[in-house]
């Protein structure tokens, strides 16, 4: 289909990209398209104008900055997914990032317009609300941070004002922990029925330390934070980690749709995230 | 001259594993699709489409889109009432059909979400589109007719005006047409009996390229360029409906990018398209997107079927009865009713039964109509029949390949007269199923499958058996003019050859991505003694190939391609005239052996067809009364159909936690008669099987409460990618037919009706422990993980 006529302006500084968005009445930024471009082309949506990012310089790529790993907005999930960095210090999201659409969706879409589309089918907030991530972001103000915990709000809604600008992502590295993200989808390159992030450290047999969060559990990513807790001093055996992961669903709110009935959604976060931890933990 | 170089294969083309000519064009799209076509003045398109279901039409203004910025016409149904007519439907079946009236434009009511309601005709596409949320509507909305069962009781209607929703009620009887015994006499003194319900749900035939037509009015010699499957019969009715005389009317299908049935139908798009140009006099475009298509292009399948089967107790059937309820949709589509009609030959399959019944009754609901796709009516019938076959295996306790050993036709047998009254020609149904067993390793998949029951692993497997066979090459005109079909079933070519010995082929049938470029420049090549590479195919322009019936019912080779041998047997007979007149001897002293006419027990002494060519075209010294030309035409009309069958095996690994299911082993052995190029057979079987499994595990179109289409794009509705599907293990068997020179059977269809019913008996199979015995498709994870749920709770 064909969007409805919109200007639109490529500025090259995030001060510029700002005042622009501050400046119309009905703005939007625009990254990879991945989750727009569809938005448009339906007439879901029709701002007047869409101010894209692409011509901003230093906001893609991946740095370490002291004992924190800084992946900018405008990573494409297809360099996130091969960056040395990324699967050296934070696997988990390159392992997710890997799991995203298609090829062609990898390679235009964005870390940044993932996590500020907020989608609750999406794979990567859930990656970043797992491992406790700060978001940076830029208003006419400057820069402020916001957690992953915060920054998710509802269905497609976020903590950023109309005029901010989510510039980079920070992550603390830390190292010694296993991961695994468990994606369920009726396709290949299908979005997840359910997914599941888990990070798990283990000292000799027992589990040391868990975080759990899960994908399409609700409006926003479920962080499971009582398996966290029943998990962490658990053995690391297949039965404990099932026992333990027996009332991940409890607190999700998953929908009901074409794609699957809620009741089903949570028999598959218990079967998933036994499986993730297991996987994690190489059990 | 009479140095003639010898082919180089004496095999010869037929049978080789050319790649296709057509390839390269149609993957790099350097080549003319519709929506490509660009004419001086030409305006566009844009349609808009209904919301509901079923609606009165209090009003439609369409006054303000005329007003937006290029947009130079607008109308709705009530506009072009009078010359709008109906769409036609070309099969109705029985004599009371219910017809209704179906107007290209909605006038006065809409019966399903997407039926078109108005036009806006724009210079640019955008303009078109934006113009169109300036149309005004008034719908009262009524009560919608979804539920296919209550339907087919009446439970609300369609069409009020007709009193009912039932379009027609078509019977076959073993024991009226004399073919077979009462199967109520079967039931009587069955031993076994196994009833079954199975549901075809409803699919969209998803075909790459959307569909996209021109409309040229030029001076009142039109010129229309559409992405269908059958230019040769939407001639026809564009003049029986338009009143435009079929001499001004040319129908141009440029190079088409897929179809499986979905484009085998007049269009209410190709309709309008005709009355914009003729009211603008330019030449307009109407292109449609994915969403229009999955909306408003016919969808396929859509069947309630009742199966019965009676048997003794050693596992011999004696009866199948069926009762089928097929939906029609809002409307009879141009061979809608005819589908389920060509299932009734195919429910007895393979197997000596010797009573059999089959009642259709077609229905009509507030949803898009159904037509054919891929298979129309055989893969309904073979699901059935092949899943029931499974479930009377494990009924009896007996092995699912014994219980059909025990029934099907032995190859000594043929022909055979079945008892839905067919002739099948040729068959060797053991040769296939041993080779495909073989090539499973059935033995050690049962062994694995104990092993995964004895130790209660959470991820089981199970073993699904098809064996099929189909009625193809569709289709002795005789017998469609029995069936009530408006056509015949014939097909028509033409060789022309160039001065230089160079050939052009013209042929009636009309490819849309199967390679009958290539194929049929095998033939003429065996034929006519000329290189692959001298040979150019035209086809799907009316102008050059003015007849013609087009191209579906895996009916393009097994008839078009046995029109073409005709035709170059002409060919050859008139230049062996020539020849011998060169060669100064008597025509019956030359035979056309290895690539030239020789002369008989002199070999070197010979002509080409080249050198005729030219010497006909000199035409300086022909024979007295010999015309100075070799072209030649034919047309074929078959006396029977062509059956191709085999057996597919499949093993699935079904996750018993989520139910999801992986494909673990899928092995094809099909018996396709003659293979003229073995990769265009093997690309139609992987296809065809790709398509049945997305039957069995992934398609579905659904409709929610008021009737709207949830399934309206490819998120929705998910056809499976490469990433998918599983290794195909393919193979051949080949008996060839008798009711062709060829020997050919026809491949287009096979691989989509086989292949659902062994996915599903696998899936059952491997969760009949957890008491499931059916899993209504697609078999999603969802629908698996539930039916092991209810299974395990019984
Ligand atoms: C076929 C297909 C399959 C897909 N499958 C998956 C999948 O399996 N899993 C998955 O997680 N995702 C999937 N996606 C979505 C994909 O990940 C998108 O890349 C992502 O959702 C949006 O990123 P984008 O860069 O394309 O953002 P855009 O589409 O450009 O923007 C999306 C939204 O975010 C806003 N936005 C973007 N960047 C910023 C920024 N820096 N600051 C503020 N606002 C911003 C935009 O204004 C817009 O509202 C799929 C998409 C497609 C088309």
């Amino acid at each position: 289909m064909i969007p409805v006529a919109f200007d639109y302006l490529k500025p090259s500084t995030v001060e510029e990209a700002v005042a622009a968005l501050g400046a119309s009445e009905d703005s939007k930024v625009l990254a990879g398209g991945q989750s727009l471009l569809p938005v448009l082309r339906l007439r879901l949506a029709a701002p007047a104008l869409l101010v894209d990012l692409g011509g901003v310089p230093g906001l893609s790529g991946v740095r370490v900055d002291g004992d924190t790993l800084v992946i900018g907005a405008m990573t494409t999930h297809a360099e996130v997914a091969s960056s040395d960095l990324v699967r050296r210090h934070a696997p988990l999201l390159a392992a997710a990032a890997a799991t995203v659409g298609d090829r062609q969706v990898r390679h235009r879409g964005t870390l940044g317009g993932s996590l500020a589309h907020a989608d609750p089918a999406a794979d990567l907030p859930a990656v970043a609300a797992a491992l406790d991530a700060t978001y940076v972001v830029q208003g006419p103000a400057g820069r402020r941070s916001v957690a992953a915990a915060d920054f998710a709000v509802d269905l497609f809604t976020t903590a950023l004002a109309p005029d901010e600008v989510l510039v980079e992502v920070r992550l603390s590295i830390v190292d010694g922990w296993s991961t695994h993200y468990e994606k369920f989808h009726r396709m290949a390159q299908a979005w997840a029925i359910v997914g599941v992030a888990v990070a798990v450290s283990r000292s000799d047999g027992t589990i040391s330390g868990a975080r759990v969060a899960l994908t399409n559990m609700g409006p926003v990513p479920h962080r499971a934070v009582e398996v966290e807790a029943a998990l962490t001093g658990a053995p690391a055996t297949a039965e404990a980690v099932a026992a333990a992961c027996v009332s991940v669903s409890a607190g999700t709110s998953p929908v009901d749709d074409l794609t699957a009935s809620a009741d089903y959604r949570r028999d598959l976060a218990r079967v998933l995230t036994g499986r993730a931890v297991c996987q994690a933990l190489g059990i | 001259m009479t140095a003639v170089v010898e082919p180089a294969a004496a095999a010869g083309e037929v049978g080789a594993a050319r790649r296709r000519k057509e390839d390269a064009r149609l993957i790099t799209g350097r080549t003319r699709w519709t929506d490509n076509i660009a004419l001086p003045g030409m305006l566009h398109l844009a349609i808009l489409r209904s919301p509901h279901a079923s609606a009165r039409i209090v009003s439609v203004d369409v006054r303000p889109a005329r007003r937006q910025p290029g947009v130079i016409d607008a109308f709705s149904g009530a506009d072009i009432a009078e010359i709008q007519g109906s769409l036609p439907c070309a099969w109705p079946v029985t004599e009371d059909i219910v017809h209704p009236v179906r107007p290209p434009l909605a006038d006065g009511f809409v019966r399903h979400h997407g039926e078109a309601v108005a036009v806006v005709v724009a210079r640019d596409r955008d303009s078109a589109v934006d113009a169109l949320e300036a149309i005004e509507v008034e719908y009262e909305p009524l009560t919608p007719v979804l539920d296919l069962a209550a339907a087919s009781r009446d439970e609300g209607l369609v069409h009020p005006d007709k009193g009912t929703n039932r379009s027609y009620t078509w019977i076959f009887d073993s024991a009226q047409a004399g073919t077979g015994t009462d199967v109520a006499d079967a039931a009587a003194a069955a031993e076994v009996t196994l009833h079954r319900q199975y549901i075809q749900q409803r699919l969209i035939p998803a075909f790459m390229e959307p569909r996209s037509v021109v409309v040229d009015p030029g001076m009142g010699e039109y010129t229309i360029w559409s992405a269908t499957q059958i230019p040769h019969i939407l001639r026809v009715f564009y003049a029986l409906l338009t009143g435009v005389p079929e001499h001004k009317i040319r129908v141009i299908a440029p190079d088409v990018g897929g179809g499986f049935g979905g484009k085998l139908q007049v269009t209410p798009e190709e309709m309008i398209a005709f009355f914009a140009a003729q009211r603008v006099r330019r030449p307009v475009k109407y292109t449609e997107t994915r969403g229009d298509s999955m909306l408003s292009a016919h969808h396929g399948r859509d069947q309630i079927q009742d199966i019965t089967l009676t048997a003794t107790r050693d596992g011999t059937l004696t009866g199948i009865d069926v009762k089928l309820v097929a939906n029609m949709g809002a409307y009879l589509g141009l061979v809608g009713p005819g589908v389920p009609i060509l299932g009734a030959f195919m429910f007895n399959s393979i197997y000596k039964v010797p009573a059999y019944r089959f009642e259709c009754v077609g229905v009509f609901t507030n949803t898009t109509i159904t037509d054919a796709y891929r298979g129309a009516g055989r893969p309904e019938a073979t699901y059935a029949i092949e899943r029931a076959m499974d479930d009377l295996a494990d009924q009896l306790g007996m092995d699912p390949v014994e219980l059909r050993r025990r029934n099907w036709i032995k190859a000594e047998e043929f022909p055979f007269t079945t008892v839905a009254g067919l002739v099948y020609d040729s068959g060797d149904y053991d040769a296939a199923t041993d080779k495909a067993l073989d090539l499973f390793d059935y033995a050690g998949l049962r062994a694995e499958q104990q092993r995964r029951r004895d130790s209660g692993d959470p991820v089981q497997l199970g073993i699904g058996v098809s064996t099929y066979t189909e009625m193809c090459g569709l289709a002795p005109s005789r017998i469609l003019g029995a069936l009530r079909y408006a056509a015949g079933g014939w097909e028509s070519a033409s060789v022309r050859v160039l001065p230089t010995g160079k050939v052009e082929v013209v042929t009636g049938t009309s490819p849309h991505g199967q390679g009958h470029v290539t194929a049929w420049s095998q033939i003429v090549a065996d034929e006519l003694g000329v290189a692959f590479e001298d040979v150019e195919v035209l086809h799907g322009d009316t102008r050059t190939s003015h007849k013609g019936l087009d191209t579906y019912g895996s009916r393009s080779l097994a008839v078009g391609g046995v029109a073409l041998v005709e035709a170059c047997r002409k060919v050859r007979d008139k230049a062996r005239v020539v020849a011998a007149h060169m060669l100064e001897c008597s025509p019956d002293d030359i035979e056309f052996t290895g690539g030239a006419f020789r002369v008989r027990g002199t070999p070197s002494s010979a002509k080409t067809l080249a050198d005729t060519a030219f010497a006909v075209f000199a035409a300086h010294d022909l024979p007295d009364g010999v015309e100075a030309t070799l072209d030649a035409d034919a047309t074929f009309d078959p006396q029977t159909f062509s059956f191709p069958h085999g057996t597919h095996l499949c093993a699935t690994l079904v996750d018993t936690a989520t139910g999801h299911v992986t494909i673990h082993r899928y092995v094809a052995v099909d018996d396709v008669g003659k293979v003229v190029n073995p990769l265009i057979v093997e690309g139609q079987v992987h296809g065809g099987v790709a398509q049945g499994i997305a039957q069995a595990l992934h398609e579905q179109a659904v409709y929610d409460e008021s009737g709207t289409l949830l399934t309206g794009s490819f998120v929705e509705y998910t056809i499976p990618s490469a990433a998918d599907l599983p290794h195909f293990v393919t193979d051949r068997t080949e008996t060839p037919a008798t009711s062709n020179p060829l020997g050919v059977k026809g491949v287009g269809e096979a691989g989509a009706i086989a292949s659902t019913p062994a996915v599903v008996n696998a899936i059952v199979d491997a969760l009949r422990p957890y008491g499931v015995d059916d899993i209504t498709m697609p078999c999603t994870p969802e629908r698996v993980w539930r039916a092991i749920k209810r299974g395990g709770a019984s």
